[in-house]
C-alpha cells in the first residue's frame, strides 16, 4: 500500500465518519463543525483525484463561506433543536425500514448494472486534453465556453433566488428613521448655530 | 459560433435583459408605483415576444452543442405559454392592487418563470433541462407565498419548495442514472444508447425522471401538494400556476420521453398510462366532496392532466398533437374560469365557497351563461370545444391500441361533470342568497366573454390550431 492508498483511505473514511456525526450529533453547532470536517477531507479527496482547483474550491468556497454562514444562521436562529428531533425520532424506524429496502433495491440494481458500451468513451470525450491544459484552464473552457448556456441559465436562477429573498422578506417601515445625505450636506451653518454672548455673572 | 448561438436563443435572451432592466429601473424610480406599468410593459413584450416566435421561426435548428432545441414543437409550446402567461398577468392587475399585494416584482418574477419555461420546452439536454425547471420553479415558489402576512400563503409557498425540492431530488436521480448508463446527457446521445433495446439502467433512470416530471404536472400520486398550494396561494398565481406551468411541464414531458426515449415507447408509455388513468380518477372523484372552488380547479387541473397525459401514452405524433390541441383548449378554459373566480367577492373580499354562487344567475345573467359555457367545456359536454380536446385524445388513445384506457378517460369524465354541473346547478337553480358583489373589472369581463365565446365559436374549426399541433408533433416524433 503505497502513499497515496493510505491517504485515500485515510481521507475516506474521514469523510463518512464526519458525515454521520453531522446527522447523528445532539448540538447542531456541532453538527456544522463535523461538515466541515466532512468537506475539508473531501478537499483531500480531490487533490487526490488531481483536481487541485476544486479541492480549493472546496476550502475557500465551502469551509470558508459556506460552512461559516451555516454556523452563524444555526447560533443565530431560535429553534428548539432537541424538540425536532423528539419530533422526527418517532419516524426513526419506519424510515430505516423505508431506507434499508431502497438500498436493498438500488443493490440489486447494481449488480446487473451494465453501461453502454461507449459511454466512458463519451464521458471523457466531453473533458479536454489535460496533457495539454492544466485543469483550471480546462474547467474555465467547460464553464465559461462549452456550457456557458447553462452558466447564465444559473445565473438567472441565483437572481431569482436574490428577488425571491427580498420580496418575501423586505419591510419597508415608516416609522424609523433614515440618514438623507442631500439634507446633510445642505444644511447651513448659519441657520443651524446661534452665538450669543453671554455677559459675566449674569446668565442667560 | 457563440454568435449564431445566441440567434437562436434570442426570444430568451431578451425576455431575460428585459427582466432585469425592468427590474433596476423600477427599483430606481418609484417602485411599487411603478407596478402597473410593469405589468403591462411585460404582458406586451409576452405578446410581441410569442409573435416574433409563432411567426418567424421555421425549421429546427439546435445551439450549444444541442442543449437548445428550436422547432416547431418547441415554437407551439412556447406560443402558448407566452400568451397564457400575458393574459393572467394582464387579469391580476385589479385584484393584485386592491389587497395591497401589488408588488413590481411580481410581473418580473413571472417573467423569469417564463424564461425557465421556454428553456424546459426547449431542452435538449437533461442539464438544461433541469436548469429551466429550476428557474421556473424558484419563481413559482416566491410568487405563492406573495401574500406574506397569510399564514395560508406562506404555507403553500413552504409546501410547494419542499415538495418540489423533492421532486428535483428524483429527478436529478433518475438523470444520474441515465447519464451513468449512457454517458451523455444529451437526448441524441441516450437515444443512441437506448438503441437495441433500453437496459435496467436506463429504464430504472427512466422511472425516476418520469415521476419527477410528473410531480411538476400534478400527475396523481404525485398531485398532494396541488390542491393545498392552489388553495393557499392569491387567487391570480393559481390561475397562473393553472395555466402557462402546466404547458412548460407537459410540453417537457413530451420532449423528453419521445426526444430522449423515442426508441423506447413501450417502456414508458405503460407508466404513462397508470399515470393518466390514476389523475383521471382521482381529479373527478376526490373534487366531489369540494366546497372550495379553488380546490375544486386544483382537482379539476389533475383530472385534465390525465386526459392530456393519455394523449401522450398513445406515443404516436398523433397522440402528441392531441395533446397540444388539449392543453391548448385547458389553458383558455382556465383563463376564463379564473376571470370568473376573480370576480366572486362579498364587501370587497374574495368569496370561494361554491355556495356563494347560488342563484347568481338572476343577478348577473350574461356572466352565469359565460359561466355556464365554461364549467360544461371543461366537463367535455358536446357542442362546448372542451369535448373535442378529450375527443382528440380518445381517438389518439384507441388508434394507438389503448381502447381501455380511452373507456376508463370516459367513465371519469362522467364522474368529473357532475362537480362541473353542480355549479351550474347552483347559478339557475339554487336558492336565494345575499348576491355577490357586482363590480368586475373590465379585463376580466373580457377575458371571461372571450373565453367563453371561443369555446362555442371554436367548434367550427378549433380556429385553425390543428395543423400547427401536427406540425409541431411531428417536429418531435420521427
Amino acid at each position: 500500500m503505497g502513499f497515496a492508498d493510505f491517504a485515500f483511505y485515510l481521507f475516506a473514511i474521514t469523510v463518512v465518519t464526519a458525515g454521520l456525526f453531522v446527522v447523528v450529533s445532539r448540538n447542531p453547532v456541532h453538527s456544522v463543525l463535523w461538515l466541515i470536517l466532512a468537506f475539508l477531507s473531501s478537499a483531500g479527496l480531490f487533490v487526490l483525484l488531481g483536481a487541485e482547483f476544486v479541492a480549493m474550491l472546496m476550502i475557500i468556497v465551502y469551509v470558508g463561506a459556506v460552512a461559516v454562514l451555516f454556523l452563524f444562521v444555526v447560533m443565530m436562529l431560535d429553534v428548539d433543536f432537541a424538540e425536532l428531533r423528539g419530533e422526527l425520532a418517532k419516524f426513526v424506524p419506519l424510515a430505516l425500514l423505508i431506507g434499508v429496502i431502497l438500498l436493498m433495491q438500488l443493490a440489486l440494481i447494481f449488480g446487473v448494472w451494465q453501461g453502454a458500451e461507449n459511454a466512458s468513451a463519451l464521458r471523457d470525450a466531453v473533458t479536454p486534453d489535460l496533457n495539454e491544459t492544466h485543469n483550471t484552464a480546462a474547467l474555465g473552457q467547460l464553464i465559461y465556453t462549452k456550457y456557458i448556456y447553462l452558466f447564465q441559465a444559473s445565473g438567472l436562477i441565483l437572481l431569482v433566488a436574490m428577488i425571491g429573498a427580498i420580496v418575501l422578506t423586505l419591510r419597508h417601515r415608516e416609522d424609523i428613521k433614515r440618514q438623507d445625505i442631500l439634507s446633510q450636506i445642505y444644511r447651513d451653518p448659519a441657520e443651524q448655530m446661534e452665538l450669543k454672548n453671554v455677559k459675566p455673572g449674569q446668565g442667560l | 459560433m457563440i454568435q449564431a448561438d445566441l440567434n437562436v436563443v434570442l426570444p430568451e435572451v431578451i425576455l431575460a435583459v428585459y427582466a432585469m432592466i425592468a427590474l433596476l429601473a423600477a427599483v430606481y424610480t418609484t417602485k411599487d408605483k411603478a407596478a402597473p406599468i410593469v405589468l403591462w410593459v411585460t404582458a406586451g413584450v409576452f405578446v410581441l415576444l410569442a409573435g416574433v416566435i409563432g411567426f418567424g421561426g421555421s425549421g429546427e435548428t439546435t445551439a450549444f452543442g444541442g442543449a437548445f432545441v428550436d422547432d416547431a414543437f418547441s415554437r407551439f409550446a412556447k406560443v402558448a405559454i407566452l400568451l397564457s402567461a400575458a393574459a393572467i398577468l394582464i387579469l391580476s392587475q385589479d385584484f393584485m392592487t386592491r389587497h395591497g399585494l401589488f408588488r413590481f416584482e411580481y410581473p418580473l418574477l413571472v417573467a423569469l418563470s417564463v424564461v425557465g419555461m421556454m428553456m424546459m420546452v426547449s431542452a435538449g439536454d437533461l442539464m438544461a433541462l433541469y436548469m429551466g425547471l429550476e428557474l421556473q420553479s424558484l419563481s413559482l415558489y416566491v410568487v405563492a407565498a406573495l401574500r406574506r402576512d397569510s399564514v395560508k400563503s406562506t404555507e403553500a409557498g413552504l409546501k410547494y419548495f419542499v415538495l418540489g425540492a423533492l421532486s428535483s431530488g428524483m429527478l436529478l436521480y433518475g438523470c444520474s442514472l441515465v447519464y451513468g448508463y449512457a454517458g451523455t446527457t444529451l437526448f441524441s446521445g441516450i437515444t443512441a444508447a437506448a438503441e437495441g433495446g433500453i437496459g435496467l439502467g436506463l429504464l430504472f433512470g427512466l422511472v425516476f425522471v418520469v415521476a419527477g416530471m410528473a410531480f411538476k404536472v400534478s400527475a396523481a400520486p404525485f398531485h398532494m401538494w396541488t390542491p393545498d398550494v392552489y388553495e393557499g396561494s392569491p387567487t391570480p398565481i393559481t390561475a397562473f400556476f393553472a395555466t402557462a406551468p402546466k404547458v412548460a411541464a407537459m410540453g417537457l414531458f413530451a420532449r423528453v420521453v419521445h426526444d430522449a426515449f423515442g426508441g423506447a415507447v413501450s417502456d414508458w408509455s405503460q407508466i404513462v398510462a397508470f399515470l393518466s388513468v390514476v389523475s383521471m380518477f382521482l381529479g373527478a372523484v376526490a373534487a366531489i366532496g369540494q366546497r372550495d372552488i379553488k380546490r375544486l380547479m386544483a382537482y379539476s387541473s389533475i383530472a385534465h392532466m390525465g386526459f392530456a397525459l393519455m394523449g401522450l401514452a398513445a406515443g404516436t405524433a398523433e397522440g402528441v398533437q392531441a395533446m397540444l390541441v388539449y392543453m391548448s383548449i385547458y389553458v383558455v378554459m382556465n383563463v376564463g374560469t379564473f376571470a370568473f373566480i376573480l370576480s366572486m367577492e362579498k364587501d370587497g373580499q374574495p368569496v370561494t365557497d361554491i355556495d356563494a354562487l347560488q342563484n347568481y344567475s338572476k343577478h348577473q345573467p350574461g356572466r352565469a351563461l359565460a359561466m355556464l359555457v365554461l364549467m360544461f367545456s371543461l366537463a367535455g359536454i358536446p357542442p362546448m370545444v372542451g369535448f373535442f380536446g378529450k375527443y382528440y385524445v380518445l381517438q389518439a388513445a384507441v388508434d394507438a391500441g389503448l381502447a381501455w384506457l380511452a373507456v376508463a378517460g370516459v367513465i371519469a369524465s362522467v364522474i368529473g361533470a357532475y362537480y362541473y354541473l353542480r355549479i351550474v346547478y347552483y347559478m339557475y337553480f339554487g336558492e336565494d342568497r345575499e348576491a355577490l358583489d357586482s363590480a368586475m373589472p373590465p379585463v376580466g369581463w373580457a377575458l371571461l366573454m372571450g373565453s367563453a365565446a371561443i369555446m362555442v365559436l371554436g367548434v367550427i374549426n378549433l380556429f385553425g390550431i390543428e395543423a400547427p399541433a401536427l406540425a409541431a408533433a411531428q417536429a418531435l416524433v420521427n
